[in-house]
């Protein structure tokens, strides 16, 4: 976990003794999960304080999600853009195939401390849902994924990969079945077993202390990332690119670089059909800061303040909301948020295929038509470091479909 | 307690306990089944002899609640329902019902979409008495709890069967209008708490407040509007009618007017049988 530098003008000592980034953030949950949410803020500043906790989760990292993993130099990418050099940081090459795995080590250790024995999460695409799945058999506790059913339909091989590692997987049939509705669920449940349940939330975001635990456990990318180029460059990038759904993975990316002003910080988030069409899960770009899920930050809504459906074609991204720090990076300036539409990433997800044999997740696919765009702006002498969030087996079927291939 | 003339939440505990009973609320979701209809149901809850009415702010999302609100919320927002619609049926009831408390409920974003000093006149002037927010505890007042308190409307916070006696101090800080007693850990409309549980935690909630407590989620029935009458000083009901406005769309008003009546004659009965 972070260091948290004690440095007065730090932006990375956020958030504030009550959980907010600003003005985002915060602890907006019904009073019966609220002492629950105090007592698991305790612990994990015990937990954060106790090497022995420390030593468990860095050796699970390393001997069961496998790693470091590299930080890979795109030779031909960088070519064939002709700009910036661009690395890859390979967080598709963890155990189960993406970071996600890297936050619900952390979580699934803070509820063995908390003495809870029965584990739930919120899962889009199954991603997080395979990861918590998987953490929950290696630790023997019993574990419920709350999926929509929508989403049940449209990802049944990762419904079944949660099956064979023990989960019980509920369909959410309300609202619009995907993943807003199987968080809602997901506190539904939460809320009525808090004697005895975990819940793993995938993302950073929800009430305080969870975008902070998450971004916490997520700050080993962007460690092993720093020295990584300082081992390759001896200096650090120029730029850190990543997709943003929740904006785990980015803000793990970034969180170590908030303080190193010289290094530019890029988020993409998914502009669906275009900003335009109104059909896109870019909630900065095309939101306004509410209350939704335990915490303030920008989500899609309308002036009612009803909350909208967001379109991704990455469904790991298709959610309405962001990570309030990332609203807070937004709003100070500190980082910037570039949409990319469904086209654009598909386009670069094949690119990436052909070019340097990797296959990358759809979600990581966004952050690479960002590269795409802003490399060859950019000088031979400069670095760019993208996050390679996930690998893009998951996705093989909906980009078939997207490219009329029959598989 | 003492009931301000001005103050019709403290009025209809007062007048109920006058009457050695508990005072009896009610709850349905604001544009259920449709804007134009909800007038006529709320006219039969007071007919039926409801003495408080919360109408529910419907959203998107209501995490905290069970699937018969679900639906209710899904009902609401089909129809067309806006912000503007709940306002004008606060409105217009208080034209027709000057002595009903009216209480508002529901989630914080559609609260403070406009500004939560926005939200606290506009409702005030609509004639709404309080407000409860599931999604805004004691921890983040401020998001809503200044605007309402300067505006002269009672923010009523939420008690659990989490609140302990070390935290329920910070609970009641700020709240106003009565304390709304949550029996059990869960989602509305669900699972019922048992007896006993709830006459233990009133009784710790009484002996940390002069507000009134009234007590809600999974309280259906006559039968258990009664037994829960006997300890508390109002009774919450919510998820049963809601059903029957689910089931009977715009001709619900006189079903849900005849319950109602069965509910208010279960809490008098209590006091014949004292």
């Amino acid at each position: 976990m972070t260091d948290i530098s004690n440095a007065p003008n730090s932006l990375r000592t956020q958030p504030d003794e009550r959980g907010h980034f600003g003005q985002f953030g915060g602890r907006y949950v019904a009073e019966t999960l609220m002492p629950l949410i105090l007592d698991l803020e305790k612990e994990y500043r015990k937990a954060k304080a106790d090497p022995e906790f420390q030593r468990e989760f860095d050796y699970l990292l390393r001997h069961y999600v496998g790693r470091p993993n590299p930080l890979y130099y795109a030779q031909r990418l960088t070519e064939e853009l002709g700009g910036a050099k661009i690395y890859l940081k390979r967080e598709e090459l963890n155990h189960t195939g993406a970071h996600k795995i890297n936050n619900c080590i952390g979580q699934i250790l803070l509820a063995k401390r908390m003495g809870k024995t029965r584990i739930i999460a919120e899962t889009g695409a199954g991603q997080h849902g395979v990861a918590t799945a998987t953490v929950a058999a290696l630790f023997n506790i019993p574990c419920t994924i709350f999926m929509g059913a929508l989403d049940v339909e449209r990802q049944q091989p990762n419904v079944f990969r949660m099956k064979l590692l023990g989960a019980e997987v509920r369909a959410v049939e309300s609202g619009a079945r995907t993943l807003k509705d199987a968080m809602n669920e997901a506190l539904r449940d939460w809320v009525a077993n808090v004697h005895d349940t975990f819940y793993i939330i995938g993302t950073a975001a929800g009430p305080h202390p969870y975008p902070e635990l998450v971004r916490d456990f997520q700050s080993v990318i962007g460690r092993e990332t720093r020295e990584q180029i300082m081992e390759a460059e001896g200096r650090l990038p120029d730029m850190l690119i990543a997709a943003v759904g929740g904006g785990s993975n980015a803000i793990g990316m970034f969180h170590p670089f908030l303080d190193d002003k010289e290094v530019e910080l890029v988020g993409v988030e998914a502009a669906g059909y275009g900003l335009e069409s109104g059909q896109h899960a870019a909630s900065l770009a095309g939101g306004f800061p509410g209350i939704l899920h335990g915490n303030k930050t920008y989500l899609l809504q309308d002036e009612d303040g009803q909350i909208a459906e967001a379109h991704s074609i990455s469904a790991g991204l298709d959610y309405p909301g962001i990570g309030p720090e990332h609203s807070w990076l937004h709003e100070i300036g500190r980082a910037r948020y570039e949409p990319i539409t469904d086209d654009e990433a598909l386009a670069s997800f094949q690119h990436l295929c052909r070019l340097e044999g990797i296959i990358p997740a759809l979600e990581s696919s966004h952050a690479l038509a960002a590269v795409e765009k802003i490399a060859p702006t950019l000088g031979k002498d400069r670095i760019i470091v993208v996050n390679l969030s996930g690998r893009g087996d998951k996705d093989i079927f909906t980009v078939a479909k997207a490219l009329g291939v029959e598989i | 307690m003492t009931a301000h003339k001005d103050d019709r939440t403290a009025s209809a505990f007062a007048r109920a306990r006058a009457q050695g009973r508990a005072a009896l609320s009610i709850f349905i979701t604001g544009g259920d089944p449709t804007p134009a209809h909800t007038g006529a149901v709320l006219d039969a809850l007071v007919e039926g002899g409801a003495d408080l009415i919360e109408l529910g702010m419907p959203f998107t999302d209501p995490m905290a609640d069970g699937p018969a609100i679900q639906a209710a919320n899904l009902r609401a927002l089909s129809a067309g329902t806006k912000t503007t619609d709940i306002l004008a049926i606060a409105t217009a009831f208080r034209t027709r019902h000057p002595d009903v408390p009216l209480i508002l409920m529901g989630y914080a974003n559609p609260m403070i979409r406009r500004g939560a000093d926005w939200f606290a006149q506009a409702i005030k002037a609509a004639g709404v008495d309080g407000v409860i927010c599931v999604d805004i505890p004691t921890e983040e007042d401020d998001e809503l709890g200044p605007a309402l308190r300067a505006a002269g409307v009672h923010f009523i916070r939420l008690a659990t069967p989490t609140t302990d006696a070390a935290r329920l101090p910070a609970v009641l800080q700020g709240s106003g209008g009565f304390l709304y007693y949550v029996s059990v850990a869960g989602i509305t409309g669900k699972q019922q708490a048992a007896q006993a549980s709830i006459e233990a935690a009133v009784a710790h909630l009484k002996s940390g407040t002069d507000l009134p407590i009234a007590v809600g989620f999974g309280v259906r029935t006559p039968e258990q509007a009664a037994a829960i009458g006997k300890v508390a000083d109002g009774v919450v009901v919510g998820s049963a009618i809601v059903d029957l406005i689910g089931r009977y769309g715009a001709d619900a008003p006189p079903h849900v007017k005849d319950y109602v009546a069965s509910l208010r004659a279960a809490l008098e009965q209590k006091e014949l049988a004292r």
